[in-house]
């Protein structure tokens, strides 16, 4: 190696890495994985967020799942947690949805205010 | 660009090997393809996580929930349940050491620990270099060959008031500033991995879990002092130390970090493996020298001291493998910041290898100066079977026991020689109340008989004495005089023997005889153990 400019290109690179295990204090989009989640599609809908956030190279978001809130016929459940912001969660958030989300909420900051079911 | 949503960690130390995590880390990996969440989800094999008791251990982030005696049977359901649907498995998240949920962050085992050595063991993979550069990995290289003179570098150490932790205590710094000083066309840096002290193993599961730590503070050293050359002796059963210390430095070399002309700055250094054949000897520095070298493991006379005239009689700097990986982080993060750890006289933090009778087993780090109590009851969970704490053995075999009267004693290495002990290489082991001081005593005394090179009278016939009246002792064919007899050898031996191996022999006897003499008595006079284990 023969710059120091070269190493921090490597380190910033592979930061992306190991990021996820930092336990810093990021933006949160949580997935309802319970059976009637999973009934309604939420696979796709999480491989469609997980897709749109590798395809714009977002990385300082985490993805988590989580089991039956109580609201099965709103699923698929899709909950953004932003740092120091109320939680806003989505409902019957198909893949197409899912993806508008990443782009306007995520990216953008831009709450998608029809397809909220719940703000706290 | 790979992009992941949860990382699953398995702990590859070899204390989780031996527990079959080669195993759970395949059916791990086969289970998230057959799921089909092998683009989601990332397996990786990292170095110990501390609890080493309770491998295979495993931790799922980013919730960094640890799971513990994870068996292949149990990854359909952590896969299913947790990758799947985000739901903990409870049952397998254990009672001890935390309940619950756990941040890898926070968790009740790492509550009162400071990671600095440890900064990166059971976080990242350690066979790849891109890993540990992502945490901050050969920046303090970068920055001492592009912004530091090597007198610098030697001052910041010094400062810093790093000191030896293979056992001596030596101050760093001042080591770093023999060799420095000493005109000669070859130096050489060696990193002392040979851990032959009974109980310990925190060298090994650094090397395991952080294997670019040490090329690192290595090669930092060796622009310190002037050397290009450096050299790893391994202790020859540490496998897989060997194997990713092999790994790390093909990666080193690979990206230009170790080498020649490294960050243009015109210093080269290199690095190779000496795997060494398991005597206690040869991890004494001089005895090391003559191991590398080919010859016998016996130790030199001293002076002169290797600083000046150490490997083919050139100037040399020996240091511990966590010597060493306190460097980088001191480098980078400069003096001041590593002296708000530990104490005055003994900045930095101390890791111990956790063993006996004690709940939670393992690896730990904390800072200089905590007391036995604390490690004992708030790291290691307590005394299990509701048995009484009897003593602890600090620094492995040549150091002292303390007894519970010495609880709240601060461990650092200033302090516990006042009381006789050492802080040593940070073996901790615990012993409760079933224990017999004698049969102990017996064990450590035949170790030093078997390890004693026999270079110099004092060790060799010593050794050999010390153990044969501790063995009738504890055959009950102890008489009047024997403890007294005891301490003036070990008295002798101390003052004559040629190296630390003999010094440090009746360092354990010493102290066993201060604190529990009234047992060495019953067993001479009495022909009577008060624990009623040992046989007599
Ligand atoms: C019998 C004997 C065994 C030793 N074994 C080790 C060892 O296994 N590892 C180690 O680092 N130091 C060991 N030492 C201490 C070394 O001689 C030396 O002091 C140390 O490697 C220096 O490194 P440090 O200044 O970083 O502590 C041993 C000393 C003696 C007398
Ligand atoms: S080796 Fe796995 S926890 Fe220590």
């Amino acid at each position: 190696m023969k710059t120091v400019e070269e190493l921090e290109r490597i380190r910033k690179q592979a930061q992306a890495m190991t990021r996820l295990r930092e336990g810093k204090e990021t933006t949160r989009i949580v997935v309802g994985m319970g059976t009637c989640g999973i009934a309604a599609g939420a696979r796709e809908t999480l491989s469609a967020i997980m897709d749109e956030l590798a395809k714009r190279n977002i990385q300082d978001v985490v993805v988590t799942q989580t089991g039956c809130v109580g609201l099965c016929e709103q699923e698929p459940i899709v909950d953004v947690i932003k740092p120091g912001a109320a939680k806003v969660t989505y409902g019957k958030v198909t893949k197409e949805k899912a993806r508008q989300i990443v782009a306007s909420h995520i990216v953008n900051g831009q709450v998608v205010g029809e397809w909220v079911i719940a703000s706290a | 660009m790979e992009f992941y949503r949860s990382h699953v960690l398995v702990c590859g130390g070899t204390p989780c090997v031996l527990e079959g995590c080669k195993g759970v880390r395949d059916a791990l990996i086969a289970e998230v393809k057959r799921r089909g969440l092998d683009r989601e989800v990332k397996v990786v094999e990292t170095g110990c996580l501390g609890p080493c008791d309770l491998g295979p251990v495993i931790v799922v982030y980013p919730e960094g929930t640890l799971y513990q005696k994870v068996r292949v049977s149990d990854v359909p359901e952590i896969v299913e349940q947790h990758l799947l649907k985000g739901r903990v498995v409870t049952r397998l998240v254990g009672e001890a050491p935390q309940a619950g949920v756990v941040k890898y962050e926070e968790p009740t085992y790492l509550g009162v620990q400071e990671r600095i050595v440890l900064r990166n063991c059971g976080v990242i993979d350690p066979e790849s270099i891109e890993e540990y550069i992502a945490r901050d990995g050969y920046r303090a290289l970068a920055k001492c060959l592009t912004e530091m003179k090597p007198a610098d570098v030697i001052e910041a150490v010094k400062k810093s008031g790093l000191v030896g932790r293979g056992g001596a205590a030596f101050p760093t710094g001042l080591k770093w500033s023999f060799t420095a000083n000493a005109d000669a066309d070859q130096k050489y840096i060696l990193c002392n991995a040979d851990e032959g002290e009974p109980g310990t193993f925190k060298d090994r599961l650094i090397l395991e879990g952080d294997p670019h730590s040490i090329l690192e503070g290595m090669a930092i050293a060796g622009y310190a002092v002037g050397a290009n050359k450096g050299f790893i002796y391994v202790r020859g059963e540490y496998v897989l130390s060997i194997e990713r210390l092999g790994k790390a430095i093909e990666q080193a070399k690979a990206l230009g970090l170790l080498g020649s002309n490294i960050f243009g700055s015109g210093f080269s250094f290199d690095v190779e493996i000496r795997k060494g054949a398991g005597a206690y000897v040869c991890g004494e520095e001089t005895g090391l020298i003559e191991s590398i070298e080919g010859k016998r493991g016996e130790p030199r006379i001293k002076p002169p001291y290797p600083g000046t005239e150490g490997l083919y009689g050139k100037p040399t700097v020996v240091n511990n493998v966590e010597t060493i990986a306190n460097i980088p982080p001191i480098l980078l993060n400069g003096p001041d910041w590593f002296r708000q750890f530990g104490t005055e006289r003994c900045p930095g933090t101390k890791v111990f290898t956790l063993t006996g009778d004690i709940t939670n087993k393992g690896l730990i780090e904390v800072p200089m100066g905590i007391t036995l109590r604390r490690v004992i009851y708030e790291i290691g969970g307590g005394i299990p079977g509701g048995r009484e704490f009897k003593m602890a053995q600090t620094g492995g075999t040549s150091g002292g026991c303390l007894p519970k009267e010495l609880l709240d004693v601060p461990m650092d290495y200033f302090t516990l020689p006042e009381h006789g002990s050492a802080l040593g290489s940070g073996a901790l082991l615990i012993m409760d109340d079933s224990h017999c001081i004698v049969d102990i005593a017996e064990c450590f005394m035949r170790f030093f008989e078997h390890e004693s090179c026999g270079k110099c009278t004092p060790c060799r016939e010593g050794t050999a004495r010390l153990h044969e009246i501790v063995a009738k002792i504890a055959r009950g064919e102890g008489k009047p005089g024997d403890l007294e007899l005891l301490d003036e050898l070990g008295s002798v031996m101390q003052v004559s023997s040629l190296c630390g191996l003999g010094q440090a022999a009746p360092v354990p006897i010493k102290t066993m005889l201060k604190y529990f003499r009234d047992e060495f008595e019953a067993h001479i006079n009495d022909r009577l153990c008060p624990t009623g284990t040992c046989g007599i």
